[in-house]
């Protein structure tokens, strides 16, 4: 390939160079043909959800595998969005992570001010005791939480999804690294003109890491939002139902109805969505900067 | 810092402001500590209890002490060594290709100056939708009569049954698996490239590298620092996979996908054996905190020596 293009009489500088430089052209042109293979690959199960969701549900069924229909329809969104609990189970689901998400930033945020920027005694035990909690795996307690839970009679109530979920060491360290970032002259001042360690934290710190609050609010938002096993055992009432957990619930209620499940499937996703196309920046730099999974 | 300031004040004074920060500190500290107390630490220690008795969530109390009884029979048992296996077997399918794909992925949208946003959404998008949506979709894509059995067979191919056959199960559950969460991975390794300097690739290419010889002479060694934190967090979430073969196919057919943490949900709520399930529970999680223990020591020493 180098060769063949070294020849050619267009090319203005010496050989080898403008043969090297075709080929890492070519390659990158490599590269673009690659990403659009798999990018096609990755967005057909999504592209694939909507279409069928907007074919009327006859035509489903007697042709499954066919992508253009000459009806498209929101028939089946109609459908789900009126004769289902999907309203509710929204309303849940937003209430539960919003809360999450608004707790999660006051208690972390007071806790990772405190490792940061306050000495006292016993901080290094509570930052290792902290840290130690990174190893637990919320999946490991769910025997001993859900007996917890039924003995406090919040199963079926809001506080067994929102209080499980507020301490969050991730949350914790991404506060206090953010905190110690700022410069120490901003506590040092503020001591000296007599101001209270929680007025430092309120009205000095925080309003100073808001980045540090968008990553942990989004980040909690859309793990409440996804969050499957634990609402699964604890919200068994339709009433009381998440997203995730109503819809795998109604899977088989809708039977052979192909567009109204794929209408549901469309619905669950797209508020993350809509907060994902909002936020990709944050996002982005939120997983590159943390790794929190 | 506080202290070098307070010096100059007399000491009475230094030590008020000594014992205002304690208390500061503590306060701070405190909503958390009791919610970390309460719902983490509690609750760990609690399944710890439970796990040495027979308890059992249809009667009240712990029931009668069993000693290792629970442990022994866990470790005794066929189902949970074969749901054990499960997860595992699940980590293995889906941890190298996890890895490599979205490192190659990310390595080629590094050298687009254009467009990256689109491969991106492309790649991040399913990792936003939550499992069910997931599940859904793919139950759908899966059937006989489905998208991906109706290419397969118009290449000539006979399509596996997917999730009906015990020996494909895994196998499409993982292969949706790396359909969801490739994003996360991807955007990891973009950051890691973005850390290598441009000069780098500038210089070798004035000394006549090809784009194969600097990907594998910079840019691969250069990464190692973000294949280990992307492998070892991998591991570690494919380890808790639970939700996507419940959704897709329950633990079957005839439990040839359960995972171990399925395994102790139905010893647990549907069995009503609490105290063996929480014995399982402490079993599982020794296996989660050696692969912890070995990322946080390896994560050191190159933190170290870097």
């Amino acid at each position: 390939m180098a060769t063949l293009t070294a020849t050619r009489p267009e090319t203005r500088s010496s050989g080898t160079g403008v043969g090297i430089r075709n080929r890492h052209r070519y390659f990158t042109a490599f590269c673009v043909s690659v990403l659009v293979v798999f990018a096609a690959v990755w967005l057909v199960p999504l592209l694939w959800a909507v279409d069928t969701s907007i074919r009327p549900e006859g035509e489903v069924t007697t042709d499954p595998t066919a992508w253009f229909t000459s009806h498209p329809t929101l028939d089946a969104y109609r459908h789900v969005l009126s004769a289902g609990r999907l309203p509710a189970w929204y309303l849940n689901s937003f209430l539960v992570a919003a809360l999450t998400a608004a707790l999660t930033v006051v208690v972390c945020s007071m806790a990772g001010f405190a490792v940061a920027r306050v000495r006292f005694r016993g901080r290094r035990a509570a930052t290792g005791l902290i840290l130690a909690g990174l190893m637990i795996p919320p999946q490991v307690l769910i025997m001993p939480q859900f007996q917890e839970f039924a003995g406090l009679h919040l199963l079926n109530t809001y506080w067994a999804l929102v209080l499980p979920a507020l301490p969050t060491p991730v949350a914790v360290f991404v506060f206090a690294s953010f905190f110690s970032g700022l410069p120490g002259e901003l506590v040092e001042s503020a001591r000296l003109d007599g101001a209270g360690w929680f007025r430092i934290y309120s009205r000095i710190m925080m309003p100073l890491c808001r980045p540090a609050v968008s990553a942990v609010v989004i980040f909690t938002f859309v793990w409440s939002w996804n969050s499957f096993l634990w609402p699964l055992l604890v919200m068994t009432s339709t009433d009381t139902m998440t997203i995730p957990v109503g819809l795998s619930v109604v899977q088989d209620a809708y039977g052979i109805h192909q567009a109204q499940v794929m209408a549901s499937a469309v619905l669950g996703a797209l508020p993350l969505f809509l907060v994902f196309l909002l936020f990709q920046r944050r996002i982005v730099a939120g997983i590159a900067n943390t790794g929190i999974k | 810092m506080t202290t070098t300031t307070l010096a100059a004040l007399p000491r009475t004074e230094e030590q008020t402001a000594r014992g205002d920060e304690a208390r500061a500190g503590w306060g701070l500290l405190a909503p958390f500590a009791v919610l970390y107390l309460l719902f983490l630490i509690g609750p760990a220690l609690y399944g710890l209890v439970l796990s040495f008795f027979d308890a059992s969530s249809v009667r009240t109390g712990l029931g009668s002490f069993a000693g290792f009884g629970n442990y022994a029979e866990a470790l005794g048992s066929s189902d949970f060594w074969s749901s054990m296996w499960h997860t595992v077997l699940f980590t293995l399918l889906t941890t190298p290709p996890l890895v490599i794909v979205a490192m190659g992925l990310a390595m080629l949208a590094d050298r687009l100056k254009h467009g990256r946003w689109f491969f991106r959404l492309a790649f991040f998008a399913p990792y936003v939708v939550p499992a069910t949506c997931v599940a859904l979709v793919f139950t759908w894509m899966y059937t006989p009569t489905g998208l991906y059995s109706s290419w397969l067979t118009s290449v000539g191919l006979t399509a596996p049954a997917w999730l009906a056959d015990p020996n494909w199960a895994m196998i499409s559950v993982a292969l949706m698996t790396v359909w969801w969460t490739i994003g996360f991975n991807f955007v990891l390794y973009l950051a890691g490239l973005q850390e290598i300097p441009q000069e780098l690739y500038e210089a070798s290419a004035v000394d006549g590298a090809s784009p194969l010889a600097q990907l594998r002479r910079i840019t691969v060694p250069l990464l190692g620092r973000t294949t280990l934190l992307v492998t070892m967090l991998q591991i570690l979430a494919s380890l808790k996979v639970f939700d996507q073969i419940y959704l897709l196919t329950s633990g079957g057919p005839n439990y040839a996908t359960r995972p171990v943490i399925e395994y102790i949900y139905d010893v647990g709520f549907t069995d009503f054996r609490t105290g063996y399930g929480a014995a399982a529970s402490m079993l599982y999680f020794v296996v989660i905190l050696a692969v912890s223990v070995v990322w946080f020591v390896a994560n050191r020493r190159l933190g170290r020596r870097s």
